[in-house]
């Protein structure tokens, strides 16, 4: 059990070499050993996507994968697609609407509304609904989240 | 309008407008600090082994291989803490006849519910903390569980804590006005009885809590996920036997709370109990499993009501019996006996009916304690009057809209007090009825729904009046004996540049508490939201409070602020006025300036005031002392709690089928008094809705006869998800209390106590073709077919 596994992959853009237990999950490693705070675990099933982070380029359930797969991915989580502006609609629009109470949720709302943005650029209210569906909030009543998502699908659509 | 503007409504006010968050951009940016973010050295983690059984002895304990394990620190039994605490009672005195029995942070000999902490393994990691209390030998001797509350009142009932006597926790009877001749005349009787199942809050961080004891200092440092920092602080002195300047709680972030979160916890104390026997921070965060058996459950209610009607709808009596199940015991400090006596205290309040009686029974049982969650009460008192109300609509074959509108209390006819002895100040139940009924197009849908019908097409439409309780005095709590500040404070400081720090009582869980506090300071000081600074959360950073719950942050907490602000800006003029050889009452404050009262020119910047009160004192008139920071408290004395009201309604297509049920639209017409940010008050509204919802139709903590939880994950455990829930519109009216000059009531949780009530008569309206009626929460696609008899 106490066994670890040398692993080496890109965090937010930088490499990124630890020994790790095969039990860590992904969740623990960047928590625990990267400091990377802003992905959280809460229901520990896969359930309520407070711990979505994005591996090689599509989102996952953190809590459900093992730092010991990812030997040679590229993660990026809330912290890097902050400071390279990847959500920047996501997020001003969820300012503006006020989508966000407690924040436990927010980083996996946007992390999931911006895979819904890059497949689906133009989405109804109906599919917004539909691809936040596995992520949980217990303080907004999804409504404002909602309404955020195709604000800023609208703010998107004015990239260059 | 003529004259200078009051303080609430000059020429650049923020109230009223809808300010987004300040310090949302943080939360969005990956940078909330909740407690399992804040790392320290030494830190040392908690896991809890738990009794398996509802009810049993502890038989015998062997940690000896756990305190060998890899990376254990410590083991900790409830021998290790023996005299090292004093044993807590959830009892109030102003709740006559309540009892209840001594709880510990760990189980001393005998194990009351499944989840109660048995063990603590302090540990390097909490992953090897667990490991260690896989190794924990344990035998448990099983004990007859008590899960039926039925059950637990039946005469002869074995007594779950023996020195008690029975299982009865607490009961009140009211009995208002006559209530048998007005069922013996009446033209019309409904009764129906009603159950609603046991859930709990499921808030998407964990209760955490980092105690962190410096023996050198003698100082104990809690940074904890609560709604109530100076509350627990006290708790933590009194039950720790520490000096009250010693203790200190933190309260950063705060992912989620909803009443979860203001309870004394058997594993919180014990690993603040942990942190002062070793002398370093110890963390506990509770896992998910660990949540959902030992956070505290809520409703748990089965109630028998009746409803007397004359021929033209009057209502002449209600009659109700509530039976609620609280788990072992009471909850600590502000007892579980608070959401019965609520339902009991606001069934039929909305209504003129002068006829009421009503019977609460609050019985022990083997399951996890109950206790106060959002809308406490609320949403079982308007969930029954609110489908009796329809029950007799379908009897007398009246229109339910109009049965209301024939017995809400008049807006004219206040200040009113209910039957059950509550005052209401004054509502606008008739006004909010009218102008969602005009929102939602009421006869339109009626309309359409019966051509729906036609066709095979099953939608109800439920309504559902209430009235909420916020705000709440010193008699809610304080006067039965709990540390409970009903008061808050606030204290506002001029920096040297112009802008305010701003030190509130209340807490942020998320609500915009923080903002609400800034734009009340802003607008009264004229300066920008951007110059006002809030703190929060913090005992030794803020002046005494309550904190936020029962909706009282902006009612009290705005308060505070208000008074604050005006006792600054007092001072200032004053300072200025002095600087300038001008009369104060002939100043202002905009912009950022000291101005004239009349014209606006601007004499002085602020920051020009605040750096010769701090680094040029010897240019002021000898004599003059600034004084730039001013601190101002609340309390509500004239009422004993404010009343917010409002009304609901619910649009949904049930499929006969397969029982599924789809909600098409939700509307809420509410009047929390004064609206500080439209913005942020809607949201809590829908948020409130939404977890109402929760309870309406999917949420249940499901226990079998031995008091096992079946569901105890988020995969079995159902929440409201954003594919389910419906666009909710909600509109404002506004009736300022009169007691404050703010004049907000409160807005936290009128959603969650009225939303069940609105689904369930939707549901019963979709069913009135098939004769049939649910009154079981959760409605689930099993009760709805188990209804239409294809179960």
């Amino acid at each position: 059990m106490r066994e670890t596994v040398a692993i080496r992959l890109t965090v937010n853009g930088t490499t990124v070499e630890r020994d790790v237990q095969p039990r860590l999950n992904l969740v623990d490693f960047l928590r625990d050993e990267l400091g990377l705070t802003g992905t959280h675990w809460s229901c520990e099933h896969g359930a309520c996507g407070a711990c979505t982070v994005r591996v090689d380029g599509e989102i996952v359930r953190g809590c459900l994968i093992f730092a010991v797969q990812l030997d040679g991915a590229t993660v990026e989580t809330i912290e890097g697609l902050t400071e390279s502006g990847a959500l920047a609609e996501l997020q001003a629009a969820f300012h503006a609407r006020n989508a966000v109470q407690c924040g436990f949720c927010t980083a996996g709302m946007l992390l999931t509304a911006d895979a819904l943005l890059r497949r689906d650029p133009d989405p109804r209210r109906e599919t917004i609904r539909a691809a936040l569906s596995a992520n949980y909030c217990r303080c907004t009543g999804y409504h404002a989240i909602v309404d955020a998502v195709a604000e800023a699908a609208r703010e998107r659509a004015k990239r260059p | 309008m003529t004259g200078p503007l009051s303080s609430l409504d000059r020429p650049v006010s923020y109230i009223g407008k809808s300010v987004p968050r300040p310090n949302a951009k943080r939360l969005l940016a990956g940078r909330g600090r909740y407690v399992d973010d804040v790392r320290l050295p030494r830190l040392a983690h908690a896991a809890f082994l738990r009794c398996p059984y509802a009810h049993a002895r502890l038989a015998s304990l062997d940690v000896a291989a756990a305190v060998r394990a890899p990376g254990v620190i410590r083991v900790v039994t409830a021998k290790d803490l023996a005299g090292r605490y004093t044993p807590w009672v959830g009892t109030l005195t102003h709740f006559k006849g309540m009892k209840s029995a001594p709880q510990h942070p760990l189980v001393v000999e005998r194990a009351t519910w499944q989840g109660e902490p048995v063990v603590a393994v302090v540990a390097e990691s909490r992953a090897l903390a667990e490991d260690a209390v896989a190794q924990i030998d344990v035998a448990w001797e099983e004990l007859p569980p008590l899960t039926d509350m039925h059950a637990a009142l039946e005469p002869g009932a074995a007594p779950l804590h023996a020195e008690l006597g029975d299982n009865l926790c607490f009961t009140r009877t009211i009995d208002a006005g006559a209530v048998d001749a007005a069922f013996a005349a009446a033209d019309c009787v409904v009764e129906e009885s009603y159950s609603f199942a046991r859930h709990t809050g499921v808030c998407l961080e964990p209760r955490s809590i980092l105690a962190d004891f410096d023996s050198a200092a003698g100082s104990l440092t809690v940074h904890y996920s609560s709604q109530a920092p100076h509350m627990m602080k006290e708790i933590f002195a009194r039950h720790f036997r520490l000096p009250e300047s010693a203790v200190r709680v933190v309260c950063n972030d705060v992912g989620g709370s909803y009443g979860i979160k203001i309870h004394v916890y058997p594993d919180e104390m014990a690993t603040v109990a942990i942190a002062l026997l070793l002398g370093r921070p110890v963390k506990f965060i509770a896992d998910r499993l660990e949540s959902f058996v030992s956070d505290i459950h809520a409703r748990e209610h089965r109630i028998t009501a009746r409803m007397a009607l004359a021929k033209d709808g009057t209502i002449a009596a209600l009659a109700i019996d509530d039976v609620t199940g609280i788990g072992p015991y009471s909850t600590y400090p502000r007892t579980s006996v608070v959401e019965g006596n609520q339902v009991i205290g606001l069934a039929g309040s909305s209504y003129r009916c002068r006829n009421y009686r009503a019977q609460l029974r609050v019985a022990f049982q083997t399951k996890p304690p109950t206790t106060q969650y959002r809308a406490v009460g609320h949403p079982i008192a308007t969930a029954v009057t609110e489908a009796l109300i329809d029950r007799a609509a379908g009897a007398l074959g009246l229109d339910p809209a109009e049965l209301r509108r024939h017995n809400l209390i008049p807006d004219d006819a206040y200040p009113w007090t209910t039957a059950s002895g509550l005052k209401f100040e004054k509502l606008s139940q008739q006004a909010a009825l009218e102008k969602l009924l005009a929102l939602m197009d009421y006869d339109g849908l009626r309309r359409e729904q019966a051509a729906l019908r036609q066709r095979g097409v099953h939608r109800g439409i439920g309504l559902a009046c209430f009235v909420e309780l916020t705000n709440p005095g010193p008699a809610f709590y304080g006067v039965g004996g709990a540390p409970i500040s009903s008061q808050d404070g606030c204290t506002i400081r001029l920096d040297p540049g112009g802008s305010v720090t701003c030190a509130t009582g209340v807490t942020e869980q998320g609500q915009g508490t923080e903002t609400m506090v800034a734009q009340i300071v802003a607008s009264t000081l004229g300066l920008a939201l951007n110059q006002v600074r809030v703190v929060t959360g913090d005992t030794e950073r803020t002046p005494y409070g309550g904190g936020t719950w029962a909706s009282r942050g902006c009612g009290i907490g705005g308060e505070a602020a208000l008074q604050g602000a005006l006792a600054l800006k007092a001072n200032i003029l004053a300072l200025a006025g002095a600087m300038l050889q001008a009369e104060p009452v002939a100043l202002d404050l905009a912009g950022g300036w000291v101005v004239d009262r009349v014209g606006g020119n601007r004499r002085i910047g602020l920051d020009e005031v605040g750096r010769a009160a701090y680094f040029r004192g010897d240019t002021l008139p000898p004599g003059v002392q600034p004084e730039l920071v001013a601190t101002r408290h609340y309390m509500p004395r004239q009422y004993p709690f404010a009343f917010t009201n409002g009304v609901q309604a619910c649009y949904l297509e049930l499929d006969v089928e397969t029982g599924f049920i789809k909600l098409l639209k939700h509307w809420v017409v509410e009047d929390c008094g004064r609206v500080v940010n439209p913005l942020l008050v809607e949201e809590q509204i829908r948020g409130g809705v939404v977890q109402g919802i929760g309870g309406a139709l999917f949420e249940e903590c499901i226990y079998d006869d031995r008091g096992q939880l079946l569901n105890g994950t988020l995969a079995d455990y159902l929440v409201p998800m954003a594919g389910e829930m419906p666009d909710i519109m909600v509109e404002h009216v506004e009736t300022p209390t009169a007691e404050s000059m703010l004049g907000a009531k409160g807005a936290g949780e009128a959603g969650t106590g009225g939303a069940p009530a609105a689904v369930m008569n939707a549901v019963n309206d979709a069913l009135a073709p098939f004769k049939v009626r649910i009154t079981a929460q959760p409605i689930s696609p099993r009760r709805v077919l188990a209804a239409l008899g294809k179960a």
